[in-house]
């Protein structure tokens, strides 16, 4: 933000609240355009992890394990444990178990981005598009990708449609579209639209508070970190500036120290959210 | 707060990441786990099998101890008692050789008294006719009284 005129705060927000689009948004919905920055972190993010984990699983040993081995075995015990307590198909746990341990990890690193220092890579990446020849007032980065809805909504379709298969699978075609109408309030033919509306708005709630929940804490946990960081930049010499910036300094550091809780609390809700619509998704009304 | 595409790219992304996981992250990390919890058991179970072998051993081991020391008990025994006897048949054997030789002494003893006594007898008598000759000498024909010298000989 080193350019001639200093942004105001409205200014600042709005800068750091807007994303690296692949084109401009015209409407409340476009499916033509991309959030770059999300897709970018949430994919590094993802390969890191994974590949943290398969490097452990490549080494994995059965005699004594080495402290990062240790360390990713602890993970994977954990959710190994919870899935087990949730979702009792051995069959369909071999693939839901480590959906839910991606889940936890890859989420995991993604709300963890909230603990850079907020302009850290917005500057970098400022200096980059400068010195590409562009404004950098107009380089615009969010590195948490959880704080997107796309990215959270995304994910929590992706265990929706986890959901579904399952239904289908383990209860049969039939057998479930009839579940569809007849549950949960009673096999009555006048029942039918009701119980059916029912179960719409069961879906689309799950799944919409599955994916709003992890974006509300990550989006009011980053707008909380850029209002800090405001209060921080009042620093202009005086001695009330000073005490400003004295908090800023104070409140970065308690907000910072409870968010570890937050992003690491709301990974586990999100796996264990998975776990637990895939295991109703087993369970017969 | 718009939707866009970004969601279906992180719907796929999230499906590829959860097969790679499947697929690479969670069978080797798990064998190791099933395979270490085996291991410990065995360990454990080659741990009390171990434990109640080494009991059966020291039990054994003390009823080897007691066996020996009853066998090596029972062969002192049979020893002295053999030796006590050994002694008894030498003593016996002895005292036997020991009065046989003090019969045959003193067999030999009256023998050689019996005859020391009639060698004496002899010269008693020759003495007498002798010392009878000193007082008599011409008076006692040795012809003529032998008879009464041999009847004194018998007497004597």
């Amino acid at each position: 933000m080193a350019t001639e005129h200093a942004p105001t705060a409205s200014e600042y927000i709005v800068h750091h609240l807007t994303h690296l689009k692949s084109g401009t948004q015209t409407s409340l919905v476009d499916w033509s355009v991309f959030h770059l920055d999300s897709l970018f972190f949430s994919v590094s993010l993802g390969l890191l992890a994974v590949l943290l984990m398969a490097r452990a699983a490549a080494k994995a040993t059965s005699g004594v394990p080495g402290r990062f081995q240790a360390a990713v075995e602890i993970l994977v015990e954990m959710v190994s444990d919870q899935a087990k307590g949730i979702v009792h198909s051995a069959e369909s746990r071999k693939f839901v178990a480590p959906v839910a341990l991606t889940v936890f990890v890859w989420i995991f690193l993604m709300n963890a981005m909230d603990l850079l220092p907020l302009d850290l890579l917005p500057n970098i990446w400022g200096g980059i598009y400068g010195a590409a020849g562009h404004d950098p007032s107009h380089a615009y980065l969010r590195v948490v990708p959880t704080a997107d809805l796309n990215a959270t909504l995304g994910m929590s379709l992706a265990v929706l449609l986890i959901c579904l298969y399952y239904s289908v699978k383990i209860k049969g075609l039939g057998h479930w579209i009839h579940e569809l109408f007849t549950a949960p309030f009673g096999a009555h033919p006048v029942l039918w639209p009701i119980n059916f509306a029912m179960q719409l708005i069961e879906f689309v709630a799950k799944t919409v508070s599955h994916g709003m929940r992890l974006f509300g804490n990550m989006y009011a946990g980053e707008l909380i970190f850029m209002l800090i960081a405001l209060m921080g930049a009042a620093w202009a010499g005086t001695f009330g500036s000073g005490l400003l910036w004295l908090g800023g300094v104070i409140a970065g550091t308690i907000w910072a120290i409870f968010h570890i809780l937050i992003i690491t609390l709301q990974a586990f809700i999100f796996m264990m959210l998975t776990l637990v619509y895939i295991g109703q998704a087993h369970e017969s009304h | 707060m718009n939707l866009n595409a970004t969601l279906f790219a992180q719907l796929v992304v999230f499906f590829i990441l959860a097969w790679f996981t499947m697929k690479f992250v969670w069978p080797p990390i798990m064998k190791a786990l099933d395979e270490r919890a085996s291991k410990i058991a065995d360990g454990l179970a080659a741990a009390d099998k171990a434990k109640s072998d080494l009991a059966l051993a020291e039990r054994r081991a003390t009823d080897e101890l007691r066996k020996a020391r009853e066998t090596a008990n029972e062969l002192r025994a049979g020893a002295e008692r053999q030796g006590a006897q050994i002694l008894d048949e030498a003593r016996a054997e002895a005292a036997k050789i020991v009065a046989a030789a003090r019969a045959a002494a003193e067999g030999e003893a009256a023998v050689a008294a019996q005859r020391a006594r009639e060698a004496l007898r002899d010269q008693v008598a020759q003495l007498a006719v002798a010392g009878a000759e000193k007082i008599l000498r011409k008076e006692i024909d040795a012809a003529r009284h032998a008879d009464l010298l041999n009847q004194l000989k018998a007497e004597l």
